[in-house]
């Protein structure tokens, strides 16, 4: 009879055992994001301007570097922060000042943000700037974008592709 | 600190009793969730083998490859994946209790930090095993994953560019990202593996497999809830749709829904502090230092019983160096010895019986002398009163210094297993008492390890050094439980004096100072 109760007892351990492995392998469920919202994702990546204009080199100047390392212009290494903004229907959504990468901040300055909208059609107003300047804006981009809920919808920046895009 | 163990301590012993009761010492679970770790570490790499010869690795056939794998051969590969990852959460189980145990038990501090600190990056292992496997289904939770993992990096100070963009749309999406996964997919457990080793060193017979009856069970377990319950994928993942609701694996994913609150860098702090903190646990607070075992060599006849003994691998036999007739001597690694003294009792050359020299074992604890322990024994029974004459061999960590309530003698010293049985049989067949006690701790619970064991084996007589079978068995009682279970060991030596009341009285004879 006590051999019974052990087993019995075994048998009830091992099933709690497998329920505790199961239930917690799937539930509860997870609710990432609202699935009557859409989703933003802002991304880019881009070299601003150096802080100190770069200056061009005479050749004489030129000439008289080390042969390893001669070039044309010379530049301090440090770029300018990158400023990002946006709009949605006339409201700023975000605005973000992104530092260059890098130990000496002579890398990419990048942006990345992840935001939710009410689906339906929204006026997007973006802008950039990467230069010196302190007015004004490098790349400005406005469309009326539909949004859907549950979908994404990316915001990417590629001077060489025309600008901003949304996609 | 020493409160949180031994709450934790009391919370194991509660539990070890059930266990204890349905399963027996032996084959418990919880006194070997070690070994536990490894059998299920074995499923996984088993059944991920088979896996891997119906999975595709490029990522637009990853999730065709899986739906197969699930559906269309469900009998074989399809219980392979749900074996896989039941095991893989079920070595996440015994890992956390293994580290709330061994830290309950305080086997961490003093010379057994390094199985401790190197369990650590173990933790990061079994993680990124397990979070990369679920990458490789590229189903919804995949998609979640990617995009929340490369997130939470991107909030590091490392990338230039964002390296969340490789998965930014259906566009971006590439296959590079991809391979680099399966490939932390297969060599993080092979490297997962090398620190599993690692890990044991210093341990002498680490125990790594369970039990058969333990494997067994939790096998047959595992395979029931695989059919009943098989592992399935959550949808082809879609770059374009928002993963809104998901079955997350909260095993190895618990953390990600933390990032829907605090940033990604404040949870780099908290799991690299977390780690940190919990690699300074040995020396918080450092443990007080106790004098490694010392050799002596003119007692020493080089027969590597305690080489053998050893559960630290603290000593190794080397060439003789004192020219005697012998050819080897055993050495002692003092940053490797524990002070257990599981080596001086299994020297033959500690016994009580000597009289014609001083009682110096070949091995001894600086600090508890062989001598001193017969001395010892010798004052307890001059102790005795009216009532039963049981001497109590106890370790320090075993809970039966409330014994001497019930009449009992008890002699503490670091584990039971210290005490050569030829003390046994000179605590009987003087005359010193009526019946001996070994009170220590249950298997997997010996502070030291390995203490129970030689100690039933040499009792049994199938290890050196044997007890002598002039030793009246039903004399000797062995109590071997979980800590904290005062109550219970109260109760077995309350049985034993019972029992020996019913035997005839032993007149004490030559119980003297010099017997």
């Amino acid at each position: 009879m006590r051999n019974v109760a052990r087993a019995a007892l075994q048998i009830a351990l091992y099933a709690g055992f497998a329920y505790v492995v199961g239930y917690l392998s799937f539930w509860p469920r997870y609710h990432y994001a609202s699935p009557d919202m859409a989703v933003v994702k802002v991304s880019l990546s881009h070299a601003t301007n150096h802080v100190e204009p770069c200056i061009k080199l005479t050749p004489q100047q030129i000439a008289e570097l080390a042969p390893n390392m001669r070039r044309s212009v010379l530049c301090e290494r440090q770029r300018l922060p990158l400023i990002f903004e946006l709009d949605v229907d006339g409201n700023t959504a975000l605005r973000i000042e992104a530092l260059p990468s890098g130990l000496w901040g002579d890398g990419l300055s990048s942006v990345y943000e992840r935001f939710d909208l009410p689906p339906g059609e929204h006026r997007i107003n973006t802008r950039i700037r990467y230069t010196a300047r302190t007015d004004g804006w490098d790349y400005v981009y406005e469309e009326d974008v539909t949004f859907a809920a549950g979908r994404y919808r990316t915001i990417t920046f590629k001077p060489e592709k025309g600008g901003f895009s949304i996609r | 600190m020493a409160f949180l163990k031994r709450i934790i301590r009391l919370l194991f012993a509660r539990a070890e009793t059930v266990f204890d009761w349905s399963f027996g010492q032996r084959n418990s679970p919880l006194a070997n969730l070690g070994a536990l770790g490894w059998y299920f570490f074995w499923i996984v790499a088993a059944t991920g083998i088979y896996l891997y010869l119906f999975f595709d690795t490029g990522i637009t056939d990853a999730y065709t490859s899986v739906e197969y794998i699930t559906h269309d051969q469900w009998y074989a590969a399809g219980v392979m994946r749900s074996l896989h990852r039941y095991a893989s959460d079920a070595l996440v189980i015994v890992m956390f209790l293994h580290i709330l145990r061994e830290f309950s038990l305080d086997r961490l501090r003093g010379r057994r930090f390094f199985a401790w600190i190197t369990g650590v990056p173990l933790i990061w292992f079994v993680y990124m095993c397990g979070i990369t496997g679920y990458w490789l289904v590229w189903d919804k939770l995949a998609q979640y994953i990617a995009i929340a993992t490369t997130e939470w990096f991107d909030t590091l100070p490392f990338f230039g560019e964002p390296i969340a963009n490789n998965f930014l749309n259906s566009t971006t999406l590439g296959g590079r990202f991809f391979t680099l996964m399966v490939f932390m997919h297969i060599f993080a457990p092979l490297f997962m593996l090398f620190l599993m080793w690692l890990h044991i060193q210093r341990h002498a017979r680490a125990r790594v497999n369970p039990p058969r009856p333990l494997a067994l069970g939790t096998a047959i377990s595992l395979l029931v809830l695989s059919l009943v319950y098989p592992a399935v994928s959550q949808g082809p993942a879609d770059l374009d749709v928002v993963p809104a609701a998901l079955n997350l694996d909260w095993y190895y994913l618990a953390a990600y829904p933390i990032l829907d609150f605090i940033p990604g860098g404040q949870l780099w702090l908290i799991l690299v502090g977390g780690s940190i903190f919990l690699s300074l646990l040995p020396w918080i607070p450092p443990k007080k230092s106790t004098p490694p075992a010392v050799v002596n060599l003119d007692n020493c006849n080089g027969c590597a019983r305690c080489a053998e003994d050893c559960p630290f691998s603290a000593i190794t036999m080397e060439p003789r160096s004192d020219g005697a007739a012998y050819d080897t001597e055993a050495v002692v690694n003092e940053s490797h010895c524990m002070s257990c003294g599981l080596c001086v009792g299994a020297c033959p050359t500690a016994t009580p019986f000597r009289r014609a020299t001083a009682i110096v074992a070949g091995i001894e604890l600086p600090d508890q002398p062989m001598s001193e322990l017969r001395e010892r024994t010798l004052e307890a029974s001059a102790r005795f009163g009216d009532g039963s004459r049981v001497l109590v061999y106890t370790c320090n960590t075993a809970n039966a210094a409330a014994l001497s309530d019930m009449g009992a003698q008890v002699i503490s010293m670091p584990c039971v297993a210290m005490l050569p049985p030829a003390f046994i049989d000179f605590a009987l067949s003087r005359g010193l008492a009526d019946g001996v006690m070994l009170a220590g701790c249950a298997q997997g619970d010996c502070f030291y390890r390995l203490g129970d064991s030689w100690t039933k084996q040499r009792v049994a007589g199938e290890r050196d050094p044997y007890l002598r079978k002039r030793v009246q068995r039903e004399r000797l009682s062995l109590s071997w439980l979980p800590q904290g279970s005062a109550r219970r060991r109260k109760q077995e030596f309350a049985e034993f004096a019972a029992s020996l009341s019913k035997l005839p009285p032993r007149p004490p004879k030559r119980g003297s100072r010099n017997a």
